[in-house]
């Protein structure tokens, strides 16, 4: 089983502030470049994809994370910051149901991260059928 | 016109001299050997049993009548001709039955020509979707009890959608005609229209032949007058089977569409005025278009004004590429105007504040204090009580109950009226900031459409990029709803026609896209256009048999479903609850997904008689399966392509 180390936030403060402002879609990308590193938990992807289809996180940001317009942003492949990942799962301030510890534990949010960082990047080129 | 001189004989009266005749044969010995000329005895009405089926060659009694020349549904099909319907869609109903011969043999099955439909939901949500393409309804029959109460989520879809639906429902009002072997009790109905009058503009229960043609144009007119909405008459079965008899007025009244409201002038003037004096004004259209030529207003006035138009997409009202299209930056744009201009927007209080969906439902504005809100809109010029489509109310600083389209070439020639040159070159400065908005927007939609491109199911951005790849030569119209799809043709594909998107089915009511995107598909098969329906699982679930109509009758259209195998909106409220309760949120899926067995669409349209390929889950197999469906396509016939999706 692919076990991940994560990169974690410092400035939770600053992330929030990003999310309530700026566009949705660029939460995971500012938070994961302003971010200093930061050892989050161990996670196991495998089961992180488990967890995140199980749990119903596909319904809105679909099954890899990509996110969509109708529901929730782009989580994956570049999460945000682990704890903030944690403090806005844990307690949403937006649209989200929260997730509480006691419906998912610590570690099945480390697996999800896991998961999430695991995603396919998307092209390195634009398809021509997109252009 | 030719008039029957035979006397009028029903065809009750006809079943019950028959059906008497019968009895008289299977009576007792000692009736069949009364003394002639002896009066007959009367029976009691509990006598009329169900009688056995008759012998078809048994010779009808000498004093009936058993064929007719002319008979009131013959009158009733001119007047269809008269208004131009081109089609009838019904599931075939006994009550409408003389309705029905008239339109395929006395019209020739010619304008209007019969659509065979197999529920009557489908009848209407047909006649939904071929309206917004065309611009005027077809016409639905149905029963006056059983199919109405079938068509009744339709008709609330299209009243809701403000599209004129014609309807015309059978009934037997005289209770003296109606035959109980036949059912003919549970079909009848003492006010047919009731169940449905909330959610109708108008109808009538004509009782004479005369009065039906008047009627008959009156419901035209008041369905398509804005806000247009579903009239309903009611044909009563004798009415229809009945010879003309002579002496009856045979006259169709003379048609005039109403010209829709346009706004008062001074009215149309101090919004002029607020256009040019605001420093960010914004348009919020929803149903604003109806024809090309309110596209085209719209884009002549916004460019005027150099002004931001953010698209409700209820209709096609403004070019998805024209740089001042805002829509994917609406909460950026509307935060940022001091005027809000809507454009029959019935739910412009959503445009204007956020809303939160936790255990304690939160709103706030999101416009700036101060900011001024204008609206322009025919909603409150039909509006009911009892079915709360009106949305929130929104306190607005100047209201034209007025029809957007009508009112938008006023409005721009008051707006040139009063420009000045600094407010020109102000407004050139603004447009350009937009315009580079515009494209990062498009940018970012391209990028965010690569996420998940390979995998599998499929995303819904690479179904749109792959579909679009393959049919953007042709002269396409994309047919159904798309908030199921995360909007991905409209943030990605240049739309600039009126029939290129016919918005929404307005009350929210599941199963309307699909036989709303083949009526849509009806109506563009004699322009010669590409018909494209992204299909949900969920709504074709519905009333899937719309299928064997669009193979009956040739329409060509080619459905992309959208399997996400779930009616997956309300998977997420489930979700939505079990975490809000802290328990069991790996349960939502029961009563909300399709598993277990999961769903075949390619052999359920099959069986259909439509071509079609599926399961689809890899993307690479999806542009030779859309080559070879748009290929049948194009030869005329539908086509379906089952591809199992992203959720959104």
């Amino acid at each position: 089983m692919k076990r991940i180390r994560v990169c974690g936030p410092i400035t939770v403060f600053a992330l929030a502030a990003a999310l309530l402002f700026g566009p949705a879609r660029a939460q995971s990308q500012n938070a994961a470049q302003t971010s200093k590193s930061v050892d989050a938990p161990a996670g196991n992807v495998e089961a992180g994809k488990k967890i995140f289809n199980k749990y119903g996180c596909y319904e809105c940001h679909g099954r890899e994370g990509q996110g969509t317009t109708m529901g929730g942003p782009r989580i994956g492949p570049n999460p945000v910051p682990f704890e903030y990942f944690m403090s806005y799962v844990r307690k949403p301030t937006r649209e989200m149901p929260p997730y509480t510890a006691k419906v998912v534990t610590d570690q099945e949010m480390a697996d999800i991260y896991a998961f999430l960082q695991a995603r396919a990047q998307p092209p390195a080129t634009m398809p021509a059928i997109l252009k | 016109m030719t008039k029957s001189k035979k006397p009028a004989v029903g065809r009750r009266n006809f079943l019950k001299s028959v059906a008497a005749g019968a009895a008289t044969l299977a009576a007792p010995a000692e009736a069949l050997h009364a003394t002639p000329g002896a009066p007959a005895v009367p029976q009691p009405s509990a006598a009329m049993p169900v009688l056995p089926p008759l012998i078809e060659t048994d010779p009808p009694a000498e004093s009936e009548v058993l064929n007719v020349d002319r008979t009131g549904s013959d009158f009733m099909v001119d007047i269809l001709k008269n208004l131009g319907f081109e089609y009838v869609c019904c599931v075939a109903g006994s009550s409408f039955r003389a309705l029905h011969e008239s339109v395929i043999n006395y019209g020739g099955n010619k304008n209007p020509e019969l659509i065979s439909c197999c529920h009557e939901e489908s009848s209407v949500a047909m006649g939904h979707g071929y309206a917004k393409v065309e611009g005027k309804p077809l016409c639905i029959f149905a029963h006056g009890t059983v199919g109405l109460q079938h068509a009744s989520m339709a008709i609330y879809n299209a009243y809701c959608d403000r599209v004129p639906v014609y309807m015309i429902v059978a009934n037997i009002i005289d209770a003296t005609k109606r035959d109980p072997a036949y059912g003919e009790w549970p079909h009848s109905v003492q006010d047919a229209a009731a169940m449905v009058r909330d959610y109708t503009k108008w109808d009538d229960l004509p009782i004479s032949l005369p009065h039906f043609a008047e009627s008959a144009v009156r419901a035209y007119k008041i369905a398509m007058t804005p806000p247009m909405g579903p009239v309903l008459l009611v044909a009563d079965s004798e009415l229809q089977e009945n010879p003309i008899q002579a002496g009856i007025t045979q006259t169709i009244p003379k048609l005039a569409l109403s010209t829709p409201p346009a706004g008062d002038s001074a009215a149309v003037v101090e919004a002029a005025r607020m256009l040019l004096q605001a420093e960010n004004p914004v348009f919020v259209a929803d149903r604003s278009a109806r024809t090309q030529a309110g596209i085209d207003h719209l884009v002549e006035l916004a460019e005027l004004l150099q002004a931001p138009v953010i698209d409700q997409a209820g209709r096609m009202n403004f070019p998805t590429r024209h740089p001042l299209n805002q829509t994917s930056r609406r909460a950026a744009v509307i935060s940022n105007s001091d005027l809000v201009v809507g454009l029959e927007a019935p739910d412009l209080w959503s445009a204007v504040n956020t809303y939160h969906d936790q255990v304690h439902r939160t709103s706030r504005p999101i416009t700036k204090s101060g900011a001024k809100i204008i609206s322009i809109s025919t909603g409150d010029l039909n509006i009911k009580a009892n079915y709360q489509d009106f949305f929130r109310y929104t306190g607005v600083d100047l209201s034209m109950a007025a029809d957007a389209e009508a009112t938008m070439p006023y409005l721009i020639e008051e707006v040139k009226r009063q420009m000045t040159g600094d407010r020109k070159r102000a407004f050139q400065d603004r447009g350009a900031k937009l315009a580079t908005a515009h494209q990062k927007a498009l940018d970012e939609a391209r990028n965010d459409a690569l996420y998940a491109w390979d995998a599998s199911p499929i995303s819904t951005a690479r179904v749109c990029a792959e579909l679009w790849s393959q049919i953007k030569n042709e002269d396409w119209s994309l047919v159904s709803v798309l908030r199921h799809f995360s909007w991905w043709p409209l943030r990605l594909w240049p739309f600039d026609k009126h029939y290129q998107y016919i918005g929404t089915q307005g009350g929210g009511g599941i199963g309307y896209n699909a036989p709303a995107s083949v009526g849509a598909a009806l109506a563009n098969r004699k322009y010669g256009r590409f018909s494209v329906s992204i299909q949900d699982d969920g709504d074709l679930l519905f009333a899937p048999a719309v299928l064997w109509t669009a193979a009956h009758h040739r329409i060509p259209i080619l459905s992309v479903m959208h399997n996400n195998r779930a009616y997956h909106e309300e998977l997420m409220h489930v979700q939505r609850m079990a975490n809000r309760h802290n328990r069991g949120i790996d349960r939502a899926g029961i009563g909300t997904k399709f598993e277990d067995p999961t769903l075949d669409f390619s052999r359920l349209a099959q069986s259909m008689g439509v071509y079609a390929e599926g399961p689809i889950t890899d993307p690479k197999d999806l542009a030779p399966a859309l080559k070879r469906a748009i290929a049948v396509v194009k030869r005329g016939e539908p086509a379906l392509l089952d591809v199992v999706t992203q959720p959104r």
